[in-house]
């Protein structure tokens, strides 16, 4: 098929290592002190949409970054740019509270996506920080389009597109489905493009439109359980932490697997 | 009818034969612990088509055995092979029609793929992946995991939501003891198998899905090794992959790593261990570089001695290693190395 209008929906996380202080009203972690990036899956979804469309033949289709966030979450959007995409939404959320709903997240993003009318919409299967998994599929069922979650490849057929969709224990499967459509993307199944210095410089005058959540004028969700208090695990084993220089905690670490793993 | 019901899910073989998944069980005892703490009844539904065989199936005992109110066949020619909107579509009717308080799933790759839809059919979203379900004042608290295990956060309710809107859970793969089903069996009645059939219709079901299958066979069998040494993604780059083969001979061991090492390609898919992966059980498991994502730990949580190196002493592989080594993996995997063939050649 010719072109193809495909968003990408992306959220901004903070940092895989970044250090965790819960907040003192314990409902989140302590955010200002923190680096953020890209939520990874949402990296990989990205990376579909521009093979996708390179695929299609060049100057033809667009690729349109969308995300829901504070001021600061901009930057997912001029990174994304910057790898390839053409243009940007940015719908801008008030910085707290902290919206922690599926449900209400994806309203946004339909109310945005509405005005669009995408041929296809992709997002990255869960979030690094809520892990909820549910973004996109409730964003299908809110536009009345058929999804499918955990693809590795999207590709273009003639009745709409066919993709490889990741099983458990090592299984795959392929689902055709017609347009318009949505799919949750995998981790792994491209390698991800750097941002090139030509393509940080183009970023530059391409477009981030900027929309108020508010301007939607959303009713917010009912949700029945809520995100009350976050807190710090209890250890489920007792762990014997060993410390010292290497070849200590290697002499260590062979006291253990000959005496008591019993491995040596 | 006000109480839990657990959707269940099964395997069908060719040859007849039935399996029930080890989270299934999970699921259905995290579903009768809830109704059990709050005195409501528990039920149980199944989606698919022909399922009265299957019900029958001596893989199903224990669920037929655990004292449930109701349990259900969802038939329908129309849901032979799962699609999202097939089952969507049937289990939206079902609840409307039993309008239980809870819905509990096990969180499988197919859950996770239309039950958030489900749920946003009836103005919620899914908890996703809980861990554990306590009672506080005669409500539940529901624990689910933030930052890939890093933090965990209750998910309370309020008193206003016990009304005919469900609240929808799924449970973690591993978080409930199947086992603790036998205890609860002993003076059960079974009950009679009740059939729902869903209005569906083949224009409603978007999506073709075609057969699974598998990319090739595995060559690799974790599942049976002793000891196992795996990589994850703090082992910095492809060249270091030396570093921890070197590490694996001296044990005798077999390489493993987390999903981004095979991701990366640096190592091949078949020694992925994790929920996409394999699930081993190996008397020793020495992890290097890997923080402990969730994704990875329920693949490996079984393992009798857990030993984990690894530079962040915040990362969630401590809560479950026996053994730690806060620090920096270079310098450590080594020296580990020379003293263990030190210790061999004496």
């Amino acid at each position: 098929m010719a072109g193809m209008k495909i968003l990408v929906a992306m959220r901004q996380v903070p940092e895989r290592d970044a250090p965790l202080a819960i907040a003192a009203d314990a409902k989140w972690i302590e955010g200002s002190a923190l680096s953020y990036t890209t939520n990874e899956p949402d990296a990989y979804a990205l990376e579909e949409a521009l093979r996708l469309k390179d695929s299609l033949g060049p100057a033809s289709g667009e690729v349109i970054a969308l995300t829901a966030g504070p001021e600061g979450a901009a930057s997912v959007l001029r990174d994304a740019l910057a790898r390839g995409a053409d243009r940007a939404l940015h719908i801008v959320t008030p910085a707290s509270p902290q919206q922690h709903d599926p449900l209400a997240v994806a309203q946004l993003l339909a109310a945005a996506i509405r005005g669009e009318s995408p041929d296809l919409i992709l997002a990255g299967l869960q979030s690094d920080d809520l892990g909820l998994g549910q973004t996109g599929v409730i964003l299908a069922e809110l536009l009345g389009i058929p999804h499918t979650t955990l693809v590795l490849h999207v590709e273009a057929i003639s009745s709409g597109i066919r993709v490889k969709r990741e099983l458990e224990d090592g299984w795959f499967q392929y689902v055709e489905m017609p347009l318009p459509a949505l799919v949750t993307i995998q981790s792994g199944g491209n390698q991800l493009r750097y941002a090139t210095l030509m393509g940080i410089k183009k970023a530059r005058s391409k477009e981030v439109r900027t929309i108020d959540a508010a301007s939607f004028g959303l009713q917010g969700t009912a949700a029945s359980a809520e995100l009350a208090r976050v807190f710090v695990p209890e250890k489920q084993r007792e762990t014997r932490m060993l410390t010292g220089t290497a070849a200590e905690v290697a002499a260590k670490l062979v006291d253990v697997l000959r005496n008591e793993v019993r491995v040596l | 009818m006000s109480g839990v019901l657990v959707i269940l899910e099964h395997r069908a073989f060719a040859q007849g034969s039935v399996t029930v998944p080890r989270v299934t069980l999970e699921a259905l005892a995290a579903g009768v612990h809830l109704a059990q703490q709050l005195a409501i009844p528990c039920s149980a539904a199944l989606i698919g088509d022909g399922l009265n065989d299957v019900l029958a199936s001596p893989a199903f005992g224990p669920v037929r055995n655990v004292g449930l109110a109701q349990l259900l066949a969802v038939e329908h020619e129309l849901l032979a092979s799962y699609t999202a909107d097939g089952f969507s579509i049937a289990l939206h009717q079902l609840i409307a029609s039993l309008a239980p308080e809870f819905v509990v799933f096990p969180h499988t790759y197919q859950v996770r793929d239309y039950a958030p839809a489900l749920a946003a059919r009836f103005g919620q979203s899914l908890v996703s992946d809980a861990i554990a379900i306590r009672i506080e004042s005669g409500l539940p608290v529901f624990v689910r995991q933030l930052f890939q295990g890093r933090l965990n956060a209750d998910y309370r309710m309020a008193a206003s939501s016990r009304t005919p809107v469900p609240t929808f859970v799924s449970i973690q793969a591993g978080a409930f003891r199947a086992e603790s089903l036998d205890a609860a069996a002993a003076s059960a009645q079974p009950p009679q198998i009740e059939a729902f059939t869903p209005k569906l219709t083949s224009a409603q079901i978007r999506t073709v899905p075609a057969a699974p299958f598998r990319e090739s066979s595995r060559s690799v069998d974790l599942t049976t090794a002793s000891v196992i040494v795996a990589a994850g993604r703090g082992i910095g780059e492809q060249a270091n992959v030396a570093l921890i083969q070197s590490l694996a001979e001296a044990l005798g061991a077999e390489m493993a790593a987390s999903r981004p090492i095979c991701d990366a390609g640096w190592l091949p898919m078949e020694r992925q261990v994790g929920s996409s992966g394999q699930t081993v059980t190996p008397k020793l498991y020495l992890a290097i570089g890997i923080s402990g994502a969730i994704q990875h730990l329920v693949g490996m949580k079984g393992s009798k001695t857990v030993i984990a190196i690894n530079r962040d002493p915040s990362a969630p592989i401590f809560e479950i290693a026996d053994y730690g080594v806060a620090g920096d993996l270079f310098e450590i995997v080594p020296a580990l190395t020379e003293a263990i063939l030190t210790t061999k050649a004496q």
